[in-house]
């Protein structure tokens, strides 16, 4: 492979194309980590989980504004009803999960470990829990805008785990043209198998999310990047693309993090988004495969988001498997139900890879939270943390070919400025391949986080 | 013989290029000179060279310029001792100024032993890496979290972390640098005169039940320090007390007595004082506790 020298100025040089020069079967990208898969739970079929008791319904599950709550203290609300309205463009609406009575609106602990205000609902367990307000609207010959507008009503974000309001982000932002909509199906975090299934048992949405989406962002192709270990999914998806060929499945390897937007877009399409610039700016928008089957079966009926899939794995999981959670059902419910609240002594939101440990079981589910991962007791022998040696391993396995190395010696000395500045620290997005592959066990992308909060704190200060 | 030729015209060459640049630089600093003061490097001298910022200049060098064009007096300087400063004036010949003390305050008491913990944190030891992650593993979210990233940061050893995974501040060696204020991720520090005696040792929003659920230091915003202060001195503002420090000359101890939590503290000669209400389970004695070893 390339020397590691040539790797220290971040990715500029990948114009050479060395996958060519290896003559790779299946498309891909350069770097990147092969970690156990654990994808047991993408042979199950989705299951619906009981309601909780009591829902608490954050107002912010998305990126940009919270919502603004409209209900009252001891009001009633019928699910699918909007409780809290948007806050401009970049903000989405929040209808309610379940049937029952606002308890209290009070904050309660979120993923980042803040409080954050939420809409407390003592669910009716006799109620039979069906979809009560809808809003359907003619969404025929509708296009761009206008879709868009109406889109933001059922409150669909990004559910990869990004959070971005769906709406805004297919949007093209001015000046730019967008001629290819990615839908992005290689779920490639290990444990993870809610796309999988949603590929499985939910083609058709998918393919009229993918419509709705084109006709918002105006892109004349689709195509749907999905890893070649799921191939029932490929099966699935191919039997129901649509005759005209405008939505292309195309097949790329199973590798991490092949399911981050900068490397299944290079997959694909062989395209890099400047440094400091947005996907938008080289005519991309990606969107993922759940994102589209709920904007494919939310849109045509006018219903809010009122639910999520989501995998619930982990080896303290007696029942793991993918299923159907409202929204605000506090994680000591769901652990309970699929008999994992006893044993388990660490939970993840997300990946293993990039998601956050959490401090409360009292945290939500929400509209970003893909998967549930509950693990026991480890062995007490800690991992030691020993210094760095040089080896190089992490400049090999970081997709973005920044250099961890250097990094994690600035960021131990606090020189964080000069990481953002020469080392490019923010095109790291966290896939956490550095610290996987470091056999000294240096935490590299927890001290990356530290120095991108670090940093935003002095820019918010100042 | 054509290797001593080519010697010596070597040398003779490198001998008139030397000349040349010399006679140019011998120009050049003559053309060129700018006069400076030469009380400035004297000042400098006399100061710690530790470039701390404390004064509020861009660090040693940038102070004495100052100090020297009558801008900032010495007494500024925090980290000499007024022994020192006192040289600084008598050598520019200006007044020492009177400089009150300031020192960093940590807004929290909430140590491991009055604080409830919802979860274990493992990892990077730093306050702000714990913070990061889901918010470190205090009930409380607004606390101090205790894995020293303030004492990594003093380079005045000022900071040392108690047996509660408290920071301690030594007010003789802390020189209100303000490291700490910036490295905390819960922004616990602040910089304070110490003729301010009152303080709120307390950062938590949260209601007051949820607060007090968390920990037992906690502000719970019952408004009895509003009574017994002196007027207008203390306000309730997100279900914390604040103080004016506007009206810093109004402030007496009467405010702290019946404060249940003692989140309400009395700063007087290196001692905190708590008042006499507050529970007796949580430490009476002084705020930052003492480090035992």
């Amino acid at each position: 492979m390339r020397p590691i020298s040539e790797n220290l100025n971040c990715g500029l040089q990948s114009s050479i194309d060395m996958s060519s020069f290896f003559k790779k079967r299946v498309a891909t990208f350069e770097h990147g980590i092969h970690p156990d898969y654990h994808k047991e739970t993408g042979s199950l079929p989705i299951q619906r989980l009981p309601f909780a008791p009591k829902l608490y319904v954050p107002l912010s599950q998305h990126v940009g504004k919270p919502a603004i709550a409209i209900v009252r203290v001891g009001q009633e609300v019928l699910r699918g009803e909007v409780i809290a309205k948007a806050d401009g463009m970049f903000s989405l609406p929040i209808h309610a999960p379940a049937t029952g009575i606002v308890e209290a609106i009070l904050p309660v602990p979120s993923d980042s470990g803040a409080m954050e205000m939420a809409i407390i609902i003592r669910v009716y367990q006799a109620d039979g829990q069906e979809i009560r307000v809808r809003n359907p609207q003619n969404l025929d010959g509708l296009t761009g805008v206008a879709l868009a507008m109406i889109m933001q009503q059922i409150g669909v974000a990004g559910k990869g785990g990004a959070v971005f309001p769906t709406h805004a982000k297919l949007i093209p932002p001015n000046g730019c043209v967008i001629d290819t909509l990615i839908v992005n199906g290689s779920e490639c975090e290990p444990f993870l198998t809610c796309d999988h299934r949603i590929m499985v048992e939910r083609a058709q949405h998918i393919m009229t999310g993918i419509d709705f989406a084109r006709r918002v962002c105006g892109a004349p192709r689709a195509i749907i990047g999905v890893e070649d270990n799921k191939p029932d999914a490929i099966a699935a998806l191919t039997a129901a693309l649509p005759g005209d060929g405008s939505v292309t499945v195309k097949v790329v390897e199973t590798k991490y993090p092949q399911g981050a937007a900068e490397t299944l877009t290079y997959t694909l399409l062989g395209r890099e988004v400047p440094v400091g610039k947005r996907s938008s700016s080289i005519g991309v928008v990606m969107n993922n495969v759940m994102t589209m089957a709920y904007v494919g079966k939310l849109l045509p009926l006018g219903e809010g988001m009122t639910e999520r899939v989501v995998t619930v794995a982990g080896p303290a999981v007696d029942r793991p498997g993918n299923y159907i959670v409202p929204l605000g059902t506090p994680l000591h419910f769901l652990l309970d139900s699929v008999g994992a609240k006893s044993r388990a002594k660490e939970v993840i939101l997300g990946g293993p890879m990039m998601g956050i440990a959490i401090a409360s079981l009292d945290t939500p589910v929400t509209k970003g939270v893909c998967g549930v991962l509950a693990f026991g007791k480890k062995d007490d022998t800690e991992q030691r943390t020993y210094p760095c040696i040089h080896c190089g391993k992490c400049v090999k396995a970081c997709p973005k070919k920044l250099n961890p190395t250097q990094m994690g010696m600035l960021a131990a000395k606090r020189e964080y400025e000069l990481m953002a500045d020469q080392f490019f620290l923010a095109e790291c997005f966290e896939c956490g391949c550095c610290s996987y592959v470091c056999p000294s066990h240096i935490p590299l992308v927890q001290q990356f986080r530290v120095a991108k909060s670090f940093l935003k704190d002095r820019k918010t200060a100042a | 013989m054509g290797t001593a030729y080519s010697m010596l015209v070597t040398a003779a060459f490198m001998a008139c290029l030397g000349g040349l640049l010399a006679f140019f630089l011998s120009i050049a600093s003559k053309r060129l000179y700018v006069y400076e003061d030469p009380r400035i490097d004297l000042v400098e001298e006399l100061l710690p060279h530790a470039n701390c910022g404390a004064c509020g200049t861009a660090g040693c060098r940038n102070f004495a310029e100052q100090t020297v064009a009558g801008q900032i007096e010495p007494a500024s300087c925090t980290v000499n001792t007024a022994e020192q400063n006192k040289h600084i004036a008598a050598l520019l010949g200006v007044a020492m100024g009177n400089v009150e003390k300031r020192v960093a305050r940590l807004a929290c008491a909430g140590g491991h032993h009055v604080a409830k913990m919802r979860a274990r944190y493992r990892g990077l030891t730093s306050c702000r890496a714990a913070s990061v992650a889901g918010g470190g593993g205090k009930n409380c979210s607004w606390g101090c979290l205790g894995l020293g990233d303030c004492a990594d940061v003093c380079n005045f050893d000022a900071i040392v972390i108690d047996r509660h995974g408290l920071p301690v501040v030594d007010l003789a060696k802390c020189t209100a640098c303000g490291d700490c204020v910036d490295i905390c991720p819960k922004n616990l520090f602040f910089i304070h005169g110490v003729t301010k005696k009152l303080w709120i040792a307390c950062r938590n929003e949260d209601e007051p039940d949820a607060a007090e659920a968390a920990c037992e230091v906690a502000c719970t915003a019952c408004g009895r320090c509003v009574v017994d202060g002196t007027p207008e001195l203390i306000r309730l503002e997100k279900n914390l007390a604040v103080i004016d420090y506007e009206k810093n000359a109004l402030d007496n101890r009467v405010a702290i007595e019946r404060c249940p939590t003692g989140a309400i503290v009395w700063f007087e000669g290196g001692l905190t004082f708590k008042g006499k209400s507050a529970k007796k389970i949580i430490r009476i004695e002084s705020l930052p506790a003492p480090l035992e070893v």
